[in-house]
């Protein structure tokens, strides 16, 4: 409708591609277009920029680049990692909080005669390690625990589960998607066999990702075709998106040296903190566990999370709440269910996450819009107001 | 246009209210489009008589996906608002109930009080919308001398939807706009297709929204079996007025006042349903002639044009949305009650259906047939 300024703080869904982002991958539509598997000369331009763009994501994880293999995103990644690593009969640990990808991935080997334990999770959204410990079974084939949370942006303890997952020789994959540039990986440490990171969700664009899978793992493909990806994922590489999501990595990884991580979370803790002043009967769900520096998910009693983000969207602000079903109606987020949060908290709770792009400017926007969005609902709710709109 | 307001359109997918947004939009107002998610067409998929793809109405996602065309073609922002835990609570289960009761329940009418114009009026106002617009097929309008909000009659007779609008309270009423009530369905389908709206051809929905292909028994059984639970024995005897036995039935909930096939019983002359006693389980048939009664009595009763019924009041009554409102008397009779005496009998009066009440185009009030 009329251009009314747009503010975006909803990165977790997706980021905007940064302009040295699109710069390094325009390139490769036009001038360099060639098949990377192709032996001629533009086969050799596009084969060497891929292999580039592997070495910075390898960089960006701390593996080797042979360990990388280029995705489609998340989803691929999480159901290559999943179904790649079990077979029937297997026995599988997952949590109640994993994003889509895993949960429904994991239902369907249920079907297709795998075991899958949903750990709990407690009231900050946290994994037990010991619950992750007691839930193996001779039959354990993977443990499979996000880094960060999509919604409240809890950190995972990951770390003490791949130590678990070593101790008992089972496969160990991390989601890190709500991880990848916004704190620092490093394989090695957590210990993982499989950590998968989507390009779009760290300012590259939608449609690339990579998995990450540990030297020696057999890993069986989802798809077969050529020996692309070392004969781990086939199909002809997307050689835009994955030179792009070479440059964001880059690009995170500079952000780690300058500490804008710290800045982000800076500006995060400046909204957080600047809505808590304001509002009262709110409150951060996850807020007593450590977090990625982006996101923060905040409660507000007595509204419905629903018209909060509308009204929010008519004003020029976008924010989320809970998952969007196939119809694009929300639904109480599967996270905040989990974790058990007292009587309808789960609905009224908006997640703010922001990204490289946002200023403080836009912050100092929000907190103004906020505040007065969640009194008009709590002043509309449940009872009407008493004027009429005819005459 | 000399004020605009922001008017919120339930857009269900249909050209109705796919119109109404494109008329509010070209005349100046500020558009929200707000379509329910009312029920997963999907939970019942599989199950015995429901289809396994879904192309129900109004709850599919084929008609959310219609309705966000339109909206990107008018230019207005839209959002898809879950309603489906009050949908079920107070539309679906009742609907179950009352079949296991052995009455034919509305359930538009009970989606319209409980969801259009309670939950999604809520929302509108909000979102900040003045008002809620409609693709009814009805007028609202303020008498100043009553110091009341009226619902009429649509121009359009054959179009008129206020038998299910009964139960709306003068604060919705002041709240919903009908721009539909003064058109034809012709006009309206010509003014889509002005509009260039895509779906201006689309056929009108004539089923529940939520009973794909309008088998209510088969939804019975696939509602109650995807909630695990059994459905209730309710067969019974088949007796006449006099209390004679003439045979047995399976289940109070396959059978409708007025029906004539399935009952089971051979006789020289054609019997039908007359009543449906749900607590003995009774199924009463009967000949033609026993369908007539003059009198019911109705609850739950919403006023609309009146305060109270001080005293009898003569108006015309419906008592199924094709059923040509008949001369009758209304009159209080304790309570939420209100008891109709027709002046000439009326066929099929049927428990759970609704009563409602005119003066002329003027709708009176209605309430619930016990």
């Amino acid at each position: 409708m009329s251009a009314i300024p747009r503010i975006y703080l909803d990165n977790n869904a997706t980021t905007p591609v940064l302009p040295e982002v699109f710069e390094a991958m325009r390139p490769y539509f036009g001038e360099h277009f060639g098949n990377a598997s192709s032996i001629h000369h533009h086969g050799q331009e596009t084969r060497a920029a891929v292999e580039r763009a592997r070495d910075s994501v390898a960089l960006l994880l701390g593996c080797r680049a042979a360990e990388v293999v280029f995705t489609s995103g998340g989803t691929e990644g999480d159901n290559l990692a999943i179904a790649g690593l079990t077979g029937a009969g297997d026995h599988i640990v997952t949590s109640s909080i994993e994003h889509h990808a895993v949960l429904h991935a994991s239902r369907h080997l249920e079907d297709m005669g795998c075991e899958v334990t949903y750990l709990p999770v407690d009231g900050h959204g946290l994994v037990d390690s010991d619950d992750v410990r007691r839930a193996l079974r001779p039959n354990t084939r993977l443990i499979s625990i996000m880094m960060a949370n999509n919604e409240t942006g809890v950190l995972q303890p990951v770390d003490e589960i791949g130590r678990i997952a070593s101790e008992a020789d089972v496969y160990f994959h991390t989601d890190a998607v709500q991880a990848a540039g916004k704190v620092p990986i490093d394989v090695k440490r957590i210990g993982c066999d499989a950590l998968s990171i989507s390009g779009h969700k760290m300012h590259a664009p939608q449609g690339v990702g990579a998995l990450y899978v540990r030297k020696g793992t057999r890993l069986q493909p989802l798809f077969y075709g050529g020996r692309h990806e070392r004969s781990r994922r086939a199909g002809t590489e997307n050689v835009p998106g994955i030179v792009a999501l070479g440059k964001a990595a880059e690009l995170a990884m500079q952000g780690f040296d300058r500490q804008n991580d710290k800045k982000m979370s800076a500006l995060r803790d400046r909204l957080q903190h600047g809505i808590l002043a304001q509002v009262e009967e709110a409150g951060v769900n996850g807020g007593g566990a450590a977090r990625v520096p982006n996101t923060t998910s905040i409660y507000f009693d007595h509204i419905e999370g629903e018209a909060m983000v509308i009204s929010l969207d008519l004003k020029g602000l976008a924010v989320s709440t809970g998952a969007a079903c196939s119809s694009g109606a929300i639904e109480p987020s599967h996270v905040l269910v989990a974790m058990e949060l007292r009587a309808n908290r789960a609905r009224a709770s908006i997640r703010f996450s922001l990204g490289k792009q946002n200023t403080i400017e836009e912050i100092d926007i929000a907190l103004a819009l906020v505040p007065e969005t969640v009194a008009r609902l709590r002043e509309l709710s449940p009872a009407y107001r008493k004027q009429a709109v005819h005459s | 246009m000399t004020n605009p307001k922001t008017i919120a359109v339930a857009m269900s997918g249909g050209v109705d209210s796919s119109t109404v947004a494109a008329m509010l939009r070209a005349d100046g107002h500020n558009v929200i489009g707000l379509t329910m998610q009312l029920w997963n067409q999907r939970r019942l998929a599989g199950h015995e008589g429901m289809p396994e793809q879904v192309t129900g109405r109004c709850c599919s996602l084929d008609d959310v996906y219609d309705a966000r065309r339109v909206a990107e073609h008018i230019g207005i922002p839209y959002y898809v608002v879950n309603h489906e835990e009050r949908f079920e609570r107070d539309v679906v289960r009742p609907f179950v109930e009352e079949y296991l009761s052995g009455r034919t329940p509305i359930p538009c009418s009970l989606c319209n009080n409980h969801l259009k114009f309670d939950q999604l009026l809520i929302v509108a106002q909000q979102i900040g919308a003045d008002a809620l617009a409609t693709g009814h097929y009805a007028r609202v309008e303020y008498d100043e001398r009553r110091g009341r909000w009226l619902l009429k009659r649509a121009s359009d007779a054959s179009k008129d939807q206020t038998y299910f609008l009964f139960g709306l309270n003068q604060e919705q009423l002041s709240r919903t706009i009908f721009p539909l009530g003064e058109m034809t369905k012709p006009a309206v389908r010509d003014l889509a297709r002005n509009y260039g709206l895509a779906l201006a051809e689309k056929p009108d929905s004539q089923e529940i929204c939520f009973v794909p292909g309008g088998d209510y028994k088969k939804f019975l059984d696939a509602y109650l079996s995807d909630r695990g639970e059994a459905l209730p024995d309710t067969s019974g005897e088949l007796v006449t007025a006099g209390g004679e036995v003439v045979g047995e039935h399976t289940g109070i909930h396959n059978f409708t006042v007025g029906q004539r096939k399935g009952l089971g019983v051979a006789t020289g002359s054609p019997l039908y349903v007359i009543q449906i006693n749900g607590d003995q389980r009774q199924v009463v048939v009967g000949g033609q002639e026993q369908l007539y009664s003059r009198m019911l009595r109705a609850h739950r009763v919403n006023l609309i044009a009146v305060d109270d019924l001080h005293q009898p009041m003569r108006v015309a009554v419906k008592i199924r949305h094709r059923h040509e409102a008949a001369p009758a008397t209304i009159e209080k009779s304790g309570g939420d009650e209100v008891l109709v005496t027709f002046d000439e009998p009326q066929r099929a009066i049927t428990p759970g259906q609704a009563a409602v009440f005119y003066d002329g185009d003027i709708v009176v009030g209605g309430g619930w047939i016990m």
